[in-house]
């Protein structure tokens, strides 16, 4: 065949890796804004209180109060990359502290058994949520909005609507007491870090995460891809309540009891708190690390507001506008 | 050549013609998409686009109708300046676009689509279901196409999803009409409904830009051909007196054989896959055959044949009523995808889109994700450096133009993302593929590569079934040939007995010619011999 001579194509004609690096960057930048809103709500405060809050004893404190929320926040930002949502987190954790007081007060097992059982309970309570999602189809939101009622009920009849209170001492130490000798370091805040370590692994470094994300960006090709997507949903789910269950335990250890009527609420904080690190509702991307950095943006805010004594009802206010500002901050980012 | 450069202001804008551009330039993180483009379009012509897939045509065209804002290089509509800043805008100057990647709103209907934003309207708020469909069936009855104003989108197939963006596209009365690959999805026949369209749009004062990647078409509706290559200008050639191997060696760069046949046809192979009495609630009936090992198996049919239904049905994604599925002579009947994989069969679908894309992660995460398990991961952990090696190596195979494999699949031309799914299942390595239109939207260089590679899976061992409403691609390819007809098979063609007039017979087999349902079971395994 006779043809006008052309030059072959080359399959690629462009220039190396930079695009690669472009993509990776813009992904952390979301984190980087979150992590240089977090410094700069930091500074604001610490001018306007330039004794008490930026202290040593106030940043542990700050940590400390971020324990709770920042664990559930973990488990629901594996949740909500999935497309899904965790309402029940709130009253699970009650639930699950109500099980930890059960187990070591009223059946007098040992401490580190209970607290294994209770976080156990607390992956039980999301494996239905997981079930409910996956198999019988319900949608996230009202799946576990009946768990979170359910959750709260169960607290209430478990511990016959009555605080359960633990003896100070292992258990207590779980949250107060501390590893390091010398110091005033709550162990609660050596729990998180490990507690979101092992998310960050989880979501980063395994099938579990791969698939999360998977299956948030495009459920129906993650099946036709071959992947059971009805059971990593249910596993999702379960691992989720596992660090409900943990959160439980945190809390009761450090309240020294598990209060069963408390828990409300809690649930809009954790998601919140994934809003602000720059996970999408709509699922398929997500990191712990912004979670973690949305958790504390959430505990410095009521705490440098409490310190400089705005009131309980503004609290509210300033971090619903908070989170309206990431938001728009990451959507900004998203069309630029 | 003219300079253009020395007289462009005076040679350039001429009023005699319908669409100009010059020097257009568009550059992507890591990616020079288009380096000094031009072409013009003629009024009365039909002016086809044509370049290897990630040349560039996409990407001019959402400049042009101001989808990317335009930083380098002209356009022009009849002489004047046109530089429109949002998609409606390009509207309101008359040119409508469809789009190779359709934006129709799933949960719609097909009038509530295509008059988005335009819905008739009592007192400017009330919505007016009624005078909507009305309006949508005129316009559809006047198209004479085959839809129903009041379906839901999501329940139409690929092909007809095509015509509802036709219809919305005509719906604006547009002077100029870019289609980008709208016949990539469509059978011969619906190619012809289309063409029809076409042909009927084009006056004196409109003209169309055609681009494709089905090249035999070219000669039937275009006027002219531009050619582009690697974002560049190459040609532009008067349809009349080009052949079809000129346009295509300007295009890839060198000369393709078109008229390659099935290569490795034997008939002493063992039986892989048997399928038998396969029916679905909806559209399946008593559908059985086999699956020689290192056999491709084509599957013919019009649109709504069942073809599609018979992969999803193997492979557990949608329901089956009656039917079993044997593997190696074990009965397998795989429940979903998952089952399937792990059984060997892997399936990849016609709408990428919808059931093939991860578009907001990697190329290599998207092409991984099927093999993570089995291949990728050790006690759970996942390996990223052997899925980034691997990915990489499928890059180079299948030419997937990118710059790297950490792009998101969503910055990847068509035909590129097209190959990350071939590419996914390459890298699973499963004994049975179901390959749903794999070459959609793929270039003839890349197809090309495609059909070789399917030819050396075949030899290999590896049984293939292949759905194509291409003809031709199904006669180049296929050992044997299975021809389906409104959910039921109507018969197997061997590859030397098949050709375009005896596949087209048994796919329009009208229903009474039908062998009874009963005779149907009895002809267990439809054979060459038994369905001649
Ligand atoms: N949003 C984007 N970000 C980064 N790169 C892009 C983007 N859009 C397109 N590209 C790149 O620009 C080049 C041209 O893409 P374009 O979609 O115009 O190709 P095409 O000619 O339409 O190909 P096909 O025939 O496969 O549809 C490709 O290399 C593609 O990867
Ligand atoms: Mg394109």
């Amino acid at each position: 065949m006779t043809l006008p001579a052309t030059t072959p194509t080359t399959g690629v004609q462009v220039a190396k890796d930079p695009s690669a690096r472009s993509t990776l960057l813009r992904r952390s930048l979301q984190q980087m804004l979150a992590f240089a809103g977090l410094i700069a709500i930091f500074i604001v405060f610490s001018i306007a209180s330039p004794v008490v809050f930026p202290s040593y004893t106030n940043v542990i404190q700050i940590l400390f109060s971020a324990v709770v929320i920042g664990l559930l926040a973990l488990g629901s930002t594996l949740v909500i990359i999935t497309g899904g949502i965790d309402l029940s987190v709130g009253t699970g954790m009650a639930l699950c502290a109500v099980m930890a007081a059960t187990f070591i007060v009223t059946w007098h097992l040992p401490v580190l058994l209970g607290v294994v059982l209770a976080i156990l309970f607390g992956g039980l309570v999301g494996m239905v949520n997981g079930i409910s999602v996956a198999l019988l189809k319900l949608p996230p939101f009202i799946a576990t909005l009946a768990m979170m009622m359910v959750a709260s009920g169960l607290a209430l009849v478990v511990s016959n609507k009555h605080p359960i209170y633990f003896d100070a001492g292992a258990y207590t130490d779980i949250s107060t007491g501390t590893l390091i000798p010398g110091s005033n370091f709550p162990n609660a805040i050596l729990v998180y870090a490990v507690a979101a370590v092992v998310a960050a692994v989880l979501l980063g470094r395994t099938l579990l995460g791969r698939y999360d994300l998977a299956i948030g960006s495009n459920l129906e090709a993650t099946a036709l891809s071959g992947v059971n997507v009805h059971k990593w949903t249910i596993i999702i789910y379960a691992v989720a309540g596992l660090f409900t269950g943990l959160a439980g335990v945190a809390i009761s250890a450090r309240l020294g009891s598990a209060q069963p009527a408390t828990g409300q609420g809690y649930e809009l904080y954790a998601i919140a708190a994934v809003v602000i690190g720059g996970t999408s509702l709509s699922g398929g991307k997500g990191s712990i690390l912004g979670t973690v950095i949305g958790s504390l943006i959430i505990a410095v805010i009521n705490n440098g507001l409490q310190i400089v004594s705005v009131p309980q009802e503004w609290q509210n206010v300033i971090l619903g506008v908070v989170i309206l500002l990431a938001v728009f901050a990451d959507q900004f980012r998203k069309r630029t | 050549m003219p300079d253009p450069g020395i007289d462009a202001q005076t040679a350039l804008h001429d009023p005699n013609l319908l669409l100009q551009a010059e020097g257009v330039t568009k550059t992507f993180p890591g990616v020079k998409a288009l380096s000094g483009m031009r072409f013009d379009l003629r009024k009365g012509e039909v002016l086809a686009l044509v370049g290897e897939n990630g040349a560039g045509k996409s990407t001019l065209m959402k400049l042009l109708t101001g989808i990317y804002p335009l930083e380098e290089g002209r356009f022009w509509l009849e002489g004047e300046p046109l530089a429109v800043k949002n998609p409606k805008e390009a509207q309101e100057r008359g040119l409508a676009i469809i789009h190779q990647e359709f934006n129709l709103m799933p949960d719609l209907t097909v009038a509530q689509n295509i008059f988005i934003g335009r819905e008739p309207l009592t007192g400017g708020f009330f919505t007016r279901p009624r005078a909507l469909e009305a309006q949508a069936k005129e316009l559809i009855d006047r198209l004479g196409l085959p839809l129903d104003p009041s379906a839901k989108v999501a329940t139409l197939t690929v092909a007809k999803q095509q015509m509802v963006e036709i219809a919305k596209a005509l719906s604006y009365n547009a002077r100029v009409l870019i289609m980008d690959e709208p016949t990539a999805a469509l059978n011969d026949a619906e190619v012809e409904v289309l063409h029809d369209l076409i042909r009927r749009f084009v006056t004196p004062q409109t003209g169309v830009v055609y681009i494709s990647h089905r090249m035999p078409e070219l000669k039937r509706i275009a006027d002219r051909v531009t050619v582009i290559r690697d974002g560049e200008y190459i040609d532009t050639m008067d349809m009349a007196n080009a052949t079809l191997d000129q346009v295509i060696s300007r295009m890839v760069g060198r000369a393709i054989d078109t008229s390659a046949r099935p290569e490795n046809v034997r008939t002493d192979r063992p039986v892989l896959m048997r399928v038998e009495n396969l029916s679905t609630k909806d559209v399946l009936r008593d559908v059985s055959f086999d699956l020689y090992e290192g056999e491709i198996l084509g599957f013919a049919g019009l649109m709504g044949a069942g073809r599609t239904e018979v992969a999803r049905a193997i492979v557990g994604a949608d329901p089956r009523t009656s039917g079993t599925i044997t593997l190696r002579g074990k009965v397998v009947n795989p429940r979903n995808a998952a089952e399937a994989a792990r059984f060997g069969i892997g399936y990849l679908s016609e709408d990428r889109k919808r059931y093939g894309l991860m578009l907001g992660h990697a190329v290599s995460h998207n092409i991984a994700i099927s093999s993570l398990a089995d291949k990728f991961s050790r006690f759970g952990f996942v390996d990223d450096r052997a899925i980034a090696k691997a990915a990489t190596q499928q890059r180079t195979n299948l030419r997937i133009k990118t710059p790297s494999v950490a792009q998101l699949v969503t910055n990847l031309s068509g035909g590129n993302q097209q190959k990350v799914v071939i590419a996914r299942w390459l890298v699973k390595n499963s004994d049975v593929l179901i390959f749903d239109e794999p070459t959609r939207g793929i270039d003839v260089g890349a197809k090309d590569e495609i059909y070789h590679l399917l030819n050396r899976l075949a030899s290999e061992g590896k049984s293939i079934i292949m759905i194509s409403s291409e003809l031709p691609e199904v006669l180049r390819l296929s050992h044997r040939i299975v021809v389906m007809s409104e959910g039921r098979l109507t018969g197997v063609l061997s590859a030397g007995e098949a050709t375009q007039e005896s596949i087209m017979a048994l796919a329009t087999h009208p229903d009474d010619d039908l062998p009874p349902a009963s005779a149907a079971d009895d002809a267990d395994h439809a054979t060459q011999e038994d369905l001649r």
